[in-house]
């Protein structure tokens, strides 16, 4: 299996570790009134596809970025390769500061 | 006091060099290295500063670039290793995070690596046999990091023959080891 690196370009699978769900992202909100409920679903709860699935994988033999692969499980067709940073800032998860701006 | 000597990521108290075939194989201990790493949101201030300061440029993805006595190379998303010359820079890091300031996080890595400069007409003929980067395909200059026999490695093209390759250095027998079989082999 080939993996479209976003920067690198196309990447044996074999230099990539998996991690799981892309869903685990979105951490659950600590403060929130339903926290146990939440991390009780995030942490032990997985839709287990059979087709589109989008999952976290770690480019360990290479640049050590975390990417978001939308792959199909059954016939394990890659349709999208993204940064992961770049998923978690789209979707507002990350509390970094804008580029160009200085502490 | 007890005298300490310095030793080679191989143990001994010189670099080792092998010529097998057409392949010369350097154990390179004369390099001192940090890596640059730009905090959150200041990639574009941290080139300029390491621009201004160093001279400098931090490489785009893949690229290495060099500017005596200091050479770059891009390691991974906003993150690059720099070198200089161990005797002259020893205190590379120290030196580095003094000119750059804040901006940047600076981690000392010179005794975290072997280098092995491997060169002669054949040289790609043994990377293709070692590990997934496409040697023939990189520009002097290119750099990839790859896995060379399960060993997690820098593959960086100097010029056209001549391959620089940097490993962690509780590997560098292993790495050596794989050099020299696989040089062997095609000789």
């Amino acid at each position: 299996m080939i993996i479209n690196h976003p920067l690198l370009g196309p990447r044996d699978a074999q230099e990539f570790t998996y991690l799981g769900d892309a869903a685990l992202i979105n951490r659950p909100d600590w403060t929130s009134e339903n926290a146990l409920r939440e991390f009780h679903d995030y942490l032990h709860l997985r839709d287990n596809p059979a087709g589109e699935h989008r999952e976290l994988w770690f480019h360990e033999q290479g640049d050590r970025s975390w990417l978001v692969v939308t792959r199909n499980t059954v016939t394990h067709e890659i349709s999208k390769v993204e940064l992961a940073c770049d998923v978690a800032r789209a979707s507002g998860r990350s509390t970094g500061r804008d580029e160009g701006q200085v502490a | 006091m007890d005298k300490l000597t310095a030793l080679t990521p191989l143990g001994a108290r010189s670099a080792r060099v092998d010529n097998i075939g057409a392949l010369e194989i350097r154990e390179v201990v004369d390099q001192a290295m940090v890596s640059v790493a730009a905090r959150l949101g200041q990639v574009d201030l941290t080139k300029e500063t390491t621009t201004a300061k160093l001279g400098l440029v931090l490489p785009d993805v893949g690229q290495s670039t060099v500017a005596p006595p200091f050479a770059a190379f891009w390691m991974g998303p906003d993150q690059w290793m720099v070198s200089a010359a161990h005797n002259a820079h020893e205190l590379l890091a120290a030196e580095v995070k003094s000119a750059l300031g804040s901006v940047v996080s600076v981690v000392e890595q010179t005794d975290g690596w072997c280098r092995f400069d491997v060169s002669g007409e054949t040289v790609c003929d043994l990377f293709e046999r070692l590990c997934n980067a496409p040697v023939r395909q990189m520009a002097p200059g290119a750099v990839t990091r790859s896995s060379v026999e399960h060993v997690g490695a820098f593959v960086w093209r100097l010029n056209a023959e001549n391959i620089a390759v940097i490993a962690p250095r509780s590997s560098a027998k292993s790495l050596h080891h794989a050099l020299i079989a696989a040089t062997t082999s095609i000789a």
